[in-house]
This record gives C-alpha cells, sequence and structure tokens, in this order.
C-alpha cells in the first residue's frame, strides 16, 4: 500500500533543493506538509515583530507554491487529531543544532514505535558536519582557517536536488478540506497578538519567491563587476541591499547548495576556467563553520559549562545594556546600528562587529550572551548557532581572537560614511548636526547644537561611557585574562593571546621542522633567537611581565609552593594544556602546581643569570620552542569539547 | 544535559555552599580495615604535597576523611596564597569565594597569608567587602597583595579614607611586602610614604597605573626610597625627569619594567609635559636591559610633545586613531621597538611608516594593525625587511589593500614565504 506522508518544515522553507519533502512525496498515496507554529516556537515568544512577519511570509509563499501543485500547507497550532491522516510516513530536514537533535531523537523514537517510517536529510547545511568533525579527528575545528584546510581536503558538497514539481508529484495527492483555510491557514500577525498599527512595510520580504528572484540578482551584480572578492565597505554597504540573501538562507527559503553551485558556475564563466577559491563561498564558509561548531555542544549559547568559551568576569549591568539595545547610548554610530536593526531585522556584518564589540570587550563590559538575546529578537538571520558563535568570536570569547583592536565609537563609523548620512537616516534628531560633529555631537560647541535643533543632553542622550577610559580598562582587563589563560609572562600585548589568531591552532606548520610555536611564547622565544649583538632588549625567558613578582629567593619548605605573581600557577609548560579547564575551575585561583612554583621561578633566575653571561641564547630558545609546540598540540586537545560534552542525541 | 555536569557541580559548590558541600560527600569509607590504616599513616611531608597538588574544594573533602587529613588540610604550607573573588550576584556572572571560607581564613589562617590577591566586580560592596578582609589581616606578613579590578573599578568609589586605612593596615603589619599591584585604587601620597617607611627593603614591584590621588612627589619619594625597585606601572602625569633620575641613581638596582599609560579623557584638556632625553639616557645606562611598555590613548592632536627625541620604548600600544605622521616619527625615534600594536589609523595608508620602522626597528618582533591601511606590496616589502624575526604578526584582513602587485590571496603566501611559516590575515566573520 502506498504510503500516507507528512512533511514537516521547521528551516528549510522551500521547494527547490528540499530531498526530505521529495522523499515525502516519492511513491506516496498522500502527502500533507505541516508546519507548527507551537509547540516548537512557544518558548521563542520573545521573537520580534519582524522575525514572525518573515517567517508568516515565507509560509505564505510556501502555500502559495504548493497550491500550484494542488497541494497546501498545513499550518498547526494546538494539538490537531491527524489520526484521521493514516500517517505512515514522516520525512523532515535534518536539524544539526544541539536541541533540534535531541528533540528529532525523540520524535523519530515515537514515530518508529507507531509503525511510522522517518526519512531525514541533510540540506541546511553545505556538508554533513559529523564527517568534517570525523575529519578532524573527531573534534570540531575551533579555528576557521583549521576548518578551511578541512573543507578543501573534502568533496564538494552534494549537488542541489530538483524543485518539487507537478511531475514529481504525479500521482501523489494532498486531501484539502474545505475548512482548511480555518483549520489549518497561515494566520496573520493581528491573529498572533502582533499589534500592527503603524508597522512599516517589510524590508526584507519573506519567502521563496524573494529569495530566488534575489539570488538571480545577486549574481548578476557579481558578474557584472566581475569581482569576487569580498567587497570594501563604504556608506552604501550598510543599508539593506536587494541583493542580501542572509535571512532567506536563515529560513532556508534559499538552498546554501543552490548558492553554493551557482556561484561556482558564475565564477568558471567569468574567469573562465580557473577553479573558484574559497573565499568566493566566504558568507557560506562561516556559516557552515558556526554550524560545525555548535551541533555538539548544548553550552555553545552560555558562558558557563562551555567547553569552549572563555570566563570572563563581564558585568551585570541591566541599565547600561537596554541603553545600547534601545539605541540610547549617545554615540550616533553604535545608535544608529540598533535603530536600523529594530526597525529592518538587519545591519551589515560589520555593523554587527561595531556594536558586538561597544557591547562587550570594548566599552560596557556586558556579557555575550546579553548580545546575543538581543540579536535573537531582532536579526532576522540569526541562527542559533551562527549567532551564538559570532557574538563569542566578536567578543573575543573564543576561537583565539586578538583582543587588541576595539573598535572605536566614534572613528569606525566616521572612517565608513565621513558625511554621516548613516546616521541621519536613522536618527533624524541629529539629522541638522554637520558631518563634523555627526558622530560625537557632544563635543559639538553649544552654538552649532542649537543650530542644529538638538541640544545633547535634552534631545539626544550624552554619550554613556567615555569611550578612552573604557578602553584603556577593559584592554587590561582582556590582557588579564589572556595572560592568565596562556600563563604567558612577557609584556607583549599580541602574544598574549594562544595560538595567534591565524587560526591553525598549532595544528598546521609550514613544514614539520619549521613549526612555529604559534602560542604565547613565541614572542619571548624569538627574542631570544633574535637577541642580537647588544641584546640590549630582551623579554628573556618570558619572565619580562610587570605582574610578576620578585620574591624568587626565599622559599621555605621543600616545595616553595607561594603564589608569584598576582596570577595562578605560573608553569608554562602544564598551562596551556590546560587552557579552557583553569577557566572552567578557577573561583579558588590557588595554584595548580604548586609544587612547581619554586622551580619555575628558580630556573628563571638561573636563566636570566645565565643569559647576562650571554651563552644560553639558543639553549634556551629551543626549550622554549618544544615546550610550546607541545603545548599547542595540548592545547588544541584540551579545548575541544569533552567526550562527555558530545550530544547524547 | 548530562555533559559538563561535573564541572558544573565543582563551580556551585566550590562557592555556593563551599561546606556544607563538602560535608555532603563525607562517607564513611568502606575500605577493609587494614587499607584505611594505611592510608592515614601517610607521613603529612606526603600529605602535604599531595594537597598541594589539590584543588581547594579536593582538599575540604579530603579533610573530612579522617584525623589526619583534616590536620593536613590546616598545614600553613597550603594557605600561603589565596586569591579572594568578591562579586555579588546583581553585578557579576562569577560567583564569590564563600563567606565561610573567608571568615575561616581570618580566623585560622590570617597570619600563614603571603600572596594575597582581591579579585573585585564592579559593585562597590565588594570593594568594601575586600577592605574589611584587609583591614583584619593585623597579624599577617604580606608578600604579595593585588587589588585587582574585574570589571569597572570599583575601589574608587570607596570613601578615600577608609580605602587607605584598609590598606595601611597591610603596609604597616607587613614590613616584608614585595608586590604591590593597586592600578585604579585612591591610594594616596601619605599611603605611600607609610608604604616606603615599613617596606622599603623588600618592594620590588609597584604597579599603580590610574590612581588619580598620587602626586609626582609621591612615586618619586617610592623610587628615592626603596632601591630594590624593580618594576613600576603608572601613568605619564607621574612620569618626571626626577622620578627616572632616581631610578637610575647607583643606589638602586637595575630597572626591569617601566609601563606608563598616556591617557587624555576629554580632548584638549590635558597637557603633556616632556621628558628630557638626558634623563632616558641616564636610565638606558643604569639599567640597559630594561623595558619600557607604553599604552597611549589619546586623541590624535594630542601627541605633539611626543616622539620629538629618542625614546627607549620596547612596547608601543596605540590604543586610538593615530596619525601618519606620529607613526612616522616612532619609525624615527624608537629605536629599542620590540613590539607595536595601532588600533586605527586615518584613511591613508601607512606604506613608508611601516618601511620605515622596518628599517629602523632592528628589534621589532612583534606587530599589530587594526583599522589602519597599507598596501599589499608594502606589507610584504615590511614582512621581507624583518623577516623571521616578527614572531606576532597580526594584521585584520581589511587592513591590506589590494595594487597591482599582489591580490589578499596572494599576500599569504608570499608573506609566510618570508616568515618561514604559515600566515594568514586575521579575519571576521562574514555574517
Amino acid at each position: 500500500m502506498a504510503p500516507n506522508s507528512i512533511h514537516w518544515f521547521r528551516k528549510g522553507l522551500r521547494l527547490h533543493d528540499n530531498p526530505a519533502l521529495r522523499e515525502a512525496v516519492r511513491g506516496a498515496a498522500t502527502v500533507r506538509c505541516v508546519y507548527f507554529l507551537d509547540p516548537w516556537f512557544a518558548g521563542s515568544s520573545n521573537l520580534g515583530v519582524n522575525r514572525w512577519r518573515f517567517l508568516l511570509q515565507c509560509l505564505e509563499d510556501l502555500d502559495a507554491s504548493l497550491r500550484k501543485l494542488n497541494s497546501r500547507l498545513f499550518v498547526i497550532r494546538g494539538h490537531p487529531n491527524t489520526n484521521e491522516w493514516k500517517i505512515s510516513r514522516l520525512t523532515f530536514e535534518y536539524d544539526s543544532e544541539p536541541f533540534g537533535k535531541e528533540r528529532d531523537a525523540a520524535i523519530k523514537k515515537l514515530a518508529t514505535e507507531a509503525g511510522v517510517e522517518v526519512i531525514v536529510k541533510i540540506s541546511h547545511t553545505l556538508y554533513d558536519l559529523d564527517r568534517i568533525i570525523e575529519l578532524n579527528g573527531g573534534q570540531p575545528p575551533l579555528t576557521y582557517k583549521r576548518f578551511q584546510t578541512l573543507i578543501s581536503r573534502m568533496d564538494p558538497p552534494e549537488l542541489p536536488v530538483e524543485p518539487l514539481s507537478e511531475a514529481f508529484m504525479g500521482t501523489c495527492i494532498t486531501p484539502v478540506s474545505d475548512d482548511h483555510g480555518d483549520k489549518y491557514g497561515v494566520p496573520s500577525l493581528e491573529e498572533l497578538g502582533f499589534d500592527t498599527e503603524g508597522l512599516p512595510s517589510a524590508v526584507w520580504p519573506g519567502g521563496e519567491t524573494e529569495a530566488l528572484t534575489r539570488i538571480e540578482r545577486h549574481l548578476e551584480r557579481k558578474a557584472w563587476v566581475a569581482n569576487f572578492e569580498r567587497p570594501r565597505m563604504n556608506a552604501n554597504s550598510l543599508l539593506a541591499s536587494p541583493t542580501g540573501l542572509s535571512p532567506y538562507l536563515r529560513f532556508g527559503c534559499l538552498s546554501c547548495r543552490l548558492f553554493y553551485f551557482k556561484l561556482t558556475d558564475l565564477y568558471r564563466k567569468v574567469k573562465k576556467n580557473s577553479s573558484p577559491p574559497l573565499s568566493l563561498y566566504g558568507q557560506l564558509l562561516w556559516r557552515e563553520f558556526f554550524y560545525t561548531a555548535a551541533t555538539n555542544n548544548p553550552r555553545f549559547d552560555k558562558m558557563e559549562g562551555n567547553p569552549i568559551c572563555v570566563r570572563i568576569p563581564w558585568d551585570r549591568n541591566p541599565e547600561a545594556l537596554a541603553k545600547w539595545a534601545e539605541a540610547k547610548t549617545g554615540f550616533p554610530w553604535i545608535d544608529a546600528i540598533m535603530t536600523q536593526l529594530r526597525q529592518e531585522g538587519w545591519i551589515h556584518h560589520l555593523a554587527r562587529h561595531a556594536v558586538a564589540c561597544f557591547l562587550t570587550r570594548g566599552d560596557l563590559w556586558i556579557s555575550w550572551e546579553e548580545g546575543m538575546k538581543v540579536f535573537e529578537e531582532l536579526l532576522l538571520d540569526a541562527d542559533w548557532s551562527v549567532n551564538a558563535g559570532s557574538w563569542m568570536w566578536l567578543s573575543c570569547s573564543s576561537f583565539f581572537q586578538q583582543f587588541f583592536h576595539c573598535y572605536c565609537p566614534v572613528g569606525f563609523g566616521r572612517r565608513t560614511d565621513p558625511n554621516g548620512d548613516f546616521i541621519r537616516r536613522y536618527l533624524p534628531v541629529l539629522r541638522g548636526f554637520p558631518a563634523k560633529y555627526i558622530y560625537d555631537p557632544w563635543n559639538a560647541p553649544d552654538s552649532v547644537q542649537a543650530a542644529a535643533k538638538c541640544i545633547v543632553g535634552i534631545h539626544y542622550p550624552r554619550p554613556m561611557v567615555n569611550h578612552a577610559e573604557a578602553s584603556r580598562l577593559n584592554i587590561e582587563r582582556m590582557k588579564q585574562i589572556y595572560q592568565q589563560l596562556s600563563r604567558y609572562r612577557g609584556l607583549g600585548l599580541l602574544a598574549s593571546v594562544p595560538s595567534n589568531g591565524n587560526g591553525n591552532g598549532g595544528m598546521m606548520a609550514y613544514s614539520p621542522g619549521e613549526q612555529q610555536p604559534a602560542t604565547t611564547t613565541s614572542a619571548s622565544s624569538a627574542s631570544h633567537g633574535t637577541g642580537t649583538a647588544g641584546g640590549s632588549v630582551t623579554n628573556g625567558n618570558g619572565s619580562g611581565s610587570i605582574l610578576l613578582n620578585f620574591d624568587r629567593e626565599d622559599h621555605p619548605g621543600p616545595s616553595g609552593m607561594q603564589q608569584h605573581g598576582y596570577h595562578t600557577a605560573s608553569d608554562p609548560g602544564k598551562g596551556m594544556a590546560r587552557l579552557y579547564q583553569a577557566c572552567s575551575s578557577h573561583e579558588f585561583a590557588v595554584p595548580q602546581h604548586p609544587g612547581r612554583l619554586g622551580h619555575n621561578a628558580g630556573k628563571r633566575e638561573r636563566e636570566s643569570e645565565r643569559e647576562t653571561a650571554g651563552d644560553t641564547e639558543t639553549h634556551s630558545s629551543h626549550k622554549v620552542q618544544r615546550h610550546s609546540s607541545e603545548v599547542s598540540l595540548k592545547c588544541h586537545r584540551h579545548s575541544q569539547p569533552t567526550p562527555e560534552g558530545q550530544s547524547s542525541v | 544535559m548530562k555533559r559538563g555536569r561535573r564541572g558544573d557541580e565543582g563551580n556551585s559548590s566550590s562557592s555556593s555552599g563551599f561546606l556544607e558541600a563538602a560535608s555532603k560527600k563525607t562517607r564513611p569509607l568502606e575500605e577493609p580495615e587494614d587499607s584505611t590504616s594505611t592510608w592515614s599513616l601517610l607521613p603529612q611531608e606526603i600529605l602535604l604535597l599531595v594537597f598541594q597538588h589539590l584543588p581547594l574544594l579536593d582538599r575540604a573533602y579530603a579533610s573530612q576523611v579522617c584525623r589526619s587529613w583534616n590536620q593536613a588540610f590546616h598545614m600553613p604550607e597550603l594557605w600561603r596564597c589565596f586569591e579572594f573573588e568578591l562579586n555579588q550576584p546583581a553585578s557579576s556572572y562569577l560567583k564569590a569565594t564563600h563567606p565561610d571560607l573567608i571568615k575561616q581564613i581570618i580566623k585560622r589562617h590570617s597570619n600563614h597569608l603571603q600572596y594575597v590577591s582581591f579579585k573585585v566586580d564592579s559593585s562597590t560592596e565588594s570593594a568594601e567587602a575586600a577592605c574589611d578582609i584587609l583591614s583584619q589581616l593585623v597579624n599577617c606578613s604580606l608578600k604579595t597583595l593585588g587589588l585587582i579590578s574585574t570589571a569597572r573599578p570599583s575601589f574608587m568609589e570607596l570613601p578615600k579614607s577608609h580605602f587607605i586605612s584598609a590598606l595601611t593596615v597591610v603596609f604597616v603589619n607587613s614590613k616584608s611586602l614585595s608586590s604591590l599591584k593597586i592600578d585604579d585604587t585612591p591610594v594616596d601620597d601619605p599611603s605611600l610614604k607609610v608604604l616606603v617607611a615599613n617596606n622599603s627593603d623588600t618592594l620590588k614591584l609597584l604597579k599603580m597605573s590610574s590612581c588619580p590621588h598620587v602626586s609626582p612627589a609621591g612615586i618619586l619619594c617610592v623610587a628615592d626610597q626603596c632601591h630594590g625597585l624593580r618594576e613600576l606601572a603608572l601613568n605619564y602625569h607621574l612620569l618626571s625627569d626626577e622620578l627616572l633620575l632616581a631610578l637610575s641613581s647607583e643606589k638602586h638596582v637595575h630597572l626591569e619594567h617601566l609601563r606608563i599609560d598616556v591617557v587624555s579623557e576629554n580632548p584638549g584638556q590635558t597637557q603633556f609635559h616632556t621628558i628630557k632625553k638626558s634623563s632616558w639616557d641616564a636610565m638606558v645606562r643604569h639599567s640597559p636591559k630594561f623595558n619600557l611598555v607604553m599604552y597611549f590613548f589619546l586623541y590624535e592632536d594630542e601627541f605633539d610633545p611626543f616622539f620629538r627625541d629618542e625614546i627607549p620604548v620596547t612596547h608601543l600600544y596605540f590604543g586610538r586613531s593615530v596619525s601618519k605622521e606620529v607613526l612616522g616619527r616612532v619609525g624615527l625615534m624608537c629605536p629599542r621597538l620590540v613590539e607595536l600594536v595601532v588600533c586605527a589609523n586615518g584613511l591613508r595608508p601607512l606604506d613608508e611608516e611601516l618601511i620605515r620602522i622596518a628599517e629602523r626597528c632592528q628589534q621589532l618582533s612583534a606587530i599589530g594593525l587594526g583599522e589602519c591601511e597599507v598596501s599589499c606590496s608594502a606589507f610584504v616589502q615590511f614582512v621581507k625587511m624583518c623577516g623571521r624575526r616578527l614572531s606576532q604578526l597580526s594584521i585584520m584582513e581589511e587592513v591590506l589593500i589590494p595594487d597591482h602587485q599582489y591580490t589578499p590571496d596572494e599576500i599569504h603566501w608570499e608573506v609566510s614565504k618570508h616568515l618561514g611559516r604559515v600566515w594568514f590575515p586575521d579575519m571576521m566573520p562574514t555574517w
């Protein structure tokens, strides 16, 4: 007997390249495409109106496309009686996110027990993420570079499958009752309880049809400029573009594989047969990277208990957070971006960097988790993995990022849009300010403020933070944290970040013999190695930190268990291995290897003595290098989620 | 949700239920008689060695096992260093050191403490709590003391007198402080005098960036008396020719590190003085290996007094936008430069400036560029000139402007070749 199928739409709101949907139809007597507004979205009632609208438009569009195939979409609210459907096959798109996996496993179990065949297909990501992880020895890659290396070793993604068509439907039908609209119609925003009065029309209309129009436009424009590099940012790129695709990829209105192969074709056509570089797919690969990093880590969106997240003592400050979220920081550049985000549901990626940096490590020192929640509500393309991953990245909480560079909330905008048109568009109250002051109106003389009909402190808030002071403090805090993590004691700021952000995670060397100690001690080892004639400046053995105390001489007792300096144990060898462990267990920050401290300091003393005698340069340099290559490997291993951290699904 | 449970347990119990958690674990050993007795016969020296490798919470668990382990738990050697974490749930994501533990330390172990730090969140209550503990440390002799603000500097919000009286308790009682880190606190000249009067022979490290109540005379008094001082961190307004001369006097040991923060909070309101080249020369003569670390947080037009003469700076960090012209002067005036970090620069490429820096700063081994622009070919030239001594090269992808010679895809090979290792620019997610 031919089966009765249900295709369950979650993401993947499209008929093109939807392998699971095709499986539902293949050889079936009936097919019903369902979308549950509840219960899976129940927890997401904080989603902003733009996201709801986008979703409803996607569903409308799906329903319209299904009608053309004599079918309909079933939007299900509450608990419908589906017994009469006599379902024997269930299909859905694979969800790589930890909670999705857990949910799907439960569903699959229930369905199988009820004698329902379950078919799951991967189509939200380019690759089978488990394959990438397998290729990386069972752990997700933690740096983008490493990820790219793995990808370049894999076969290209599978080709997109044909869209669902009348021909493919064949004899498969969808039983539709007369009251379908009442029972299973797509609800309106009003029905969901949103107040839509005065709601401007959507800048990003949802739906597969729109997505397919956009991708053509996107490719036309790329073909026209014949430039496949990352476009440089200018004032125009800050605005929503009719060629933008990210929300469509997020909801699966657009298949990432379709996008991938269309890009490849275009590149080959324009560049005449040369094979496309990975950078062509940048946007898609970043997305893939974060999905891969998150798929086995249910704590990916948290700091506590997240094995890849550095624990940073962020400030809890609800008032400051609210000012940021509601565009009342007093920095026009930040406020304009946040206004655009709230109004339209999308901001340029560099604008994301600017506001994320401002909220976290740059100025307010507020946890990235809070920012992530705001984006979750307001940003159309905020997928759980990508959103959390990007926030960790931008707040330098993971992925070995350099932290020295904080976007200036005044200068960065000014560089991008010197005239300030972007600000005037989203913050009309500042419209009257000349370009000279539009990024820092509080510096404008009273006469200028009066002429602009905007007095700072009355019509527009004063800056909520002194950026110079805040960035001074925060860079110090970040350094403190990273030095503690990496056990780095040198003076260099850049060397405090383990595995210097070039992203090889200590796994990739130019040639085996020349492995760069891509870890924290590299600066000091290099200064040994190059401590050339005169050698007036040496960091020596990494002992240089002004944080280090000098109390080396008296260590009573056999073990000399003092804490040296202000940080915990400074055993460089073991230190890095504990990179992330250290940050999840430092409540009682006593030396982890107290017994070694005395040694260490003692050795240090001796080394610096010999150094003075001038005979140890190479010797100690070698040692440090050996140390650090061991260390970087350990670091890589340890910084991965632990086996217990794998999903239990 | 089973994973990570172990970690969670450790964390929560370590703070929110220190003793309860420890006692919960107590259950009678179900080992045969003989093995129990063997364990309790373990000599204290061995126990100490074992305990030194255990985190505090595990030691607390262990102390519940038997009398001898309980005694070991209290051995003075285990209480020499301690980091108090003082956080309020309303202002921090991190847990605090449990109050019972603090009480116990003050009661039983305060005379054992030697290396103490306080990590304090942004609430005034936490800073106050730190001061309360400090003022109870009357019968201890600290060697190091660190007051560390992990978020906003909350010590600054305390009444100055309250803070000073707590701090001077330590100064007066310790007599052998060697390291003191009190950045962002209301420490003042008179309290530094107390520090000097009691600890001048032992003080080796003093870190006091952004302490607005200290005057140049206050820090000069420290430099004059504390001849063992080897590391010092302070703000530029405290730096004077006299200070440098005092630090390079014959009686003084070689200075190892000097860190200077140059901060201006409001444009045009701070006038920056200059330091004579002869004073720097005296420093270099006295301490040829000393590191001079300078962090600049200035507006572009405030740089005028800087880099007019040769300066022995080794590590330079420009936290705000800095002009092409100033970077040009850096290339001329900083022959000892080891690390250079430029967070932002104007819109004109830094080509000649970088090449000059490569030419003149022969020690340069680390460079970081944020919102700057450099043409690809100038950058390759720079790397070629510096070669393998560049051990840290952190350049944002956007910094490199493609030109007729190199595209961004080619540049990483070219740079990797000169560095002798794989190199890529720093990337930010396209999202």
